[in-house]
């Protein structure tokens, strides 16, 4: 079977005033794949996300996600696709005025009608598959550490059983046993689930561990969009810099 | 989806068909819980052969059934197969472990204790207060003998906030209040023959107290609310602690300007306060009563003192200090969370504009008990 693609992004034009982010970009992502996005800071990586879930217009180009036009899209198909997507924002970005369990229990509560019970019960189970204890359930997010309030928000993009999981730096802040933990949480849920991961990062050993494909963000564009081996071969001044620069050399070398 | 349920023997054939995703869940609940209740978990067995697509939460509610068996995953539960699913039941299996939040229960104790509660609250915050401004005149003494210290900057910034920038809504609100009680007195006054008196009557409480509680309101909605937010976020943003790492005095750098420009612009506003609001008074009179205005500033030298007008004045830097004081007090306070950023907001501005009143209040009984 071939895969299939899920989210395609052709010949995206994204500028702030003069300034121009992203000029004939392209991407696939296929379904059941991990694809990571690096790229240097400033070259609109988040921007790019941001666009793709519809947060942002971009200024020309088309993306489709699950088959429908995101840019297109009307604002009642944004809600309805937003039922197939969970996104787990770089601070969390946790209702800071509800508890952990309430939080993970919003976007049932806003798409489905199950009972108060069960709705607990499932939130309960997203925050244990995400690796919290279950008293984090009644805590407020700004009890939390930086590292939980990771796992609640990753609870939270997981409510509604997504086919997609956006993830915005999902390791970044964490220590290494963390973000290790967090990598092989994100490969174990990828595996079971059958998700789609999207995943900005800068963390070099979640790149080798846990990505199938790298998309490499340069000059505006997708530079290159190819699993690691490949990466390293590649001759591009930036993609080599990256990979074979003091750090990129560490992670390698713990493979 | 649709569930499908044969007992054959000792056992209770479950056979679950087509989708089972959290959105249709709804149509099965009760069926399910019915069903959890009715049957023995050991004698559940699963045929998946039907079953089409499954996500997480559809494989947690098949999992409960199976729940308190003694091997919920065991071969003997399952017949038929599918890609996935017993997988992600035996998740489900391993995360299960519901968290009991016993909900609160009100009781009088509670009800008591929370009263009881709010009363110290009120106590240490006014303690708490207290304790700031002592801070707040200490390093003004010091900041006084060592004028250089002052970041004059930042204070004149401040005072163009506060002062400048409010002038025209100061004045216009004054203008409109000065009228309203012109419209009133002259009503009253005239039923009784003494329509002259309004103008007594507007000189006296324009400059007595109108003007300098309408600023002070005015000012406690604005600025305060304002000092509350700034400060509170840059303590939200960790920009407090680097101040401190860095040796500089957030007190100096952040407090000391605040309060100097609202104690330096406030009373300016006051003044400003004051004449529009003998000018509306005046236009009122001069409609409504027909009372010239070379007729109302020659009454107002006759009748209204000048020490009313040094008692409106002799309140504004108490309030402005008030209002900074309050502000940047509550700011400071402000702990990591955007919650309490907008509790404390709101706590300044009511605390501030209770005080406000509060302290005129007292003004009003000691320049009685004073005579003037």
């Amino acid at each position: 079977m071939s895969p299939e693609t899920i989210i395609e992004v052709k010949n995206l034009r994204n500028a702030f005033g003069d300034h121009v982010v992203h000029d004939g970009l392209d991407l696939v992502v296929l379904r059941g794949e991990v694809l990571g996005l690096v790229g240097g800071s400033g070259t609109g990586k988040s921007v790019l996300m941001n666009t793709i879930l519809g947060l942002r217009k971009p200024q020309g180009g088309q993306i489709s996600v699950l088959g429908s036009d995101i840019t297109s899209a009307s604002s009642r198909d944004i809600v309805a696709l937003s039922k197939n997507w969970g996104v787990l924002f770089q601070n969390g970005a946790l209702f800071s005025s509800l508890s952990v369990r309430e939080n993970v229990k919003a976007p049932m509560r806003e798409h489905t009608s199950l009972s108060n019970s069960m709705m607990n019960e499932l939130a309960d189970l997203r925050i244990s598959l995400a690796g919290l204890e279950p008293e984090a359930g009644a805590l407020f997010p700004s009890e939390l550490s930086g590292g939980m309030r990771k796992r609640a928000a990753l609870a939270r993009a997981l409510a509604l059983d997504p086919q997609i999981l956006f993830l915005d730096e999902p390791t970044a802040g964490l220590d290494p046993i963390g973000a290790a933990s967090f990598d092989d949480l994100i490969l174990e849920l990828k595996n079971k689930l059958g998700l789609t991961v999207f995943m900005v990062t800068h963390d070099l050993d979640s790149l080798y561990t846990i990505c199938d494909r790298i998309a490499v963000l340069a000059e505006k564009k997708m530079e290159i969009v190819a699993p690691i081996a490949e990466l390293l071969q590649s001759a591009h001044p930036w993609v080599h810099a990256y990979f074979h620069g003091p750090r990129g050399r560490a992670a390698a070398g713990g493979k | 989806m649709q569930l499908h349920i044969e007992i054959s023997g000792e056992k209770t054939i479950v056979a679950p068909s087509g989708d089972w995703l959290i959105g249709d869940l709804v149509q099965v609940e009760r069926k399910l819980q019915e069903l959890q209740a009715n049957i023995r978990a050991e004698q559940v067995v699963f045929d998946l052969s039907g079953l089409q697509k499954i996500d997480m939460a559809g494989a947690f509610v098949l999992s409960q059934l199976v729940r308190s068996s003694a091997s919920p995953d065991a071969d003997h539960h399952f017949t038929g197969t599918h890609p996935y699913a017993r997988e992600l039941m035996q998740l489900a299996h391993q995360n299960s472990n519901i968290c009991l939040i016993p909900p609160p229960k009100p009781h009088l104790i509670d009800v008591l204790a929370r009263i009881g509660q709010a009363a110290e609250d009120i106590w240490k915050d006014f303690v708490g207060t207290m304790a700031f401004a002592g801070r707040l005149f200490q390093t003004l003494f010091n900041s006084i003998l060592r004028p250089s210290r002052l970041r004059w900057p930042s204070i004149i910034a401040q005072a163009e906030e506060v002062g400048v920038n409010a002038l025209p809504i100061v004045a216009l609100l004054s203008f409109f209040m000065g009228a309203v009680l012109a419209f009133l007195s002259a009503n009253l006054l005239s039923s009784l023959g003494v329509s002259l008196f309004t103008v007594d009557l507007v000189g006296v409480a324009v400059l007595r107290e109108f003007a300098v509680v309408v600023t002070a309101v005015i000012i406690a909605g604005r600025s305060n609310s304002a000092f509350t937010a700034q400060i509170g976020s840059m303590k939200m943003q960790q920009e407090i602690d680097a101040m401190k790492v860095l040796g500089i005095d957030p007190f100096e750098a952040l407090v000391i300007p605040r309060v100097l420009a609202c104690v330096l612009t406030i009373p300016l506003l006051v003044f400003a306060a004051m004449i529009t609001g003998l000018l509306g008074g005046g236009l009122v009179t001069l409609i409504e009563l027909e009372i010239s205005p070379t007729l109302f500033i020659s009454r107002m030298h006759e009748v209204v003192a000048i020490n009313h007008f040094w008692v409106g004045m002799s309140k504004a830097p108490v309030f402005a200090l008030i209002i900074a004081l309050i502000g940047c007090r509550q700011g400071l306070l402000v702990g990591g969370d955007v919650e309490s950023l907008g509790r404390r907001t709101t706590i300044s501005v009511v605390q501030a504009l209770f005080s406000v009143i509060l302290v005129d209040a007292i003004f009003a009984m000691v320049y009685m008990e004073l005579n003037i």
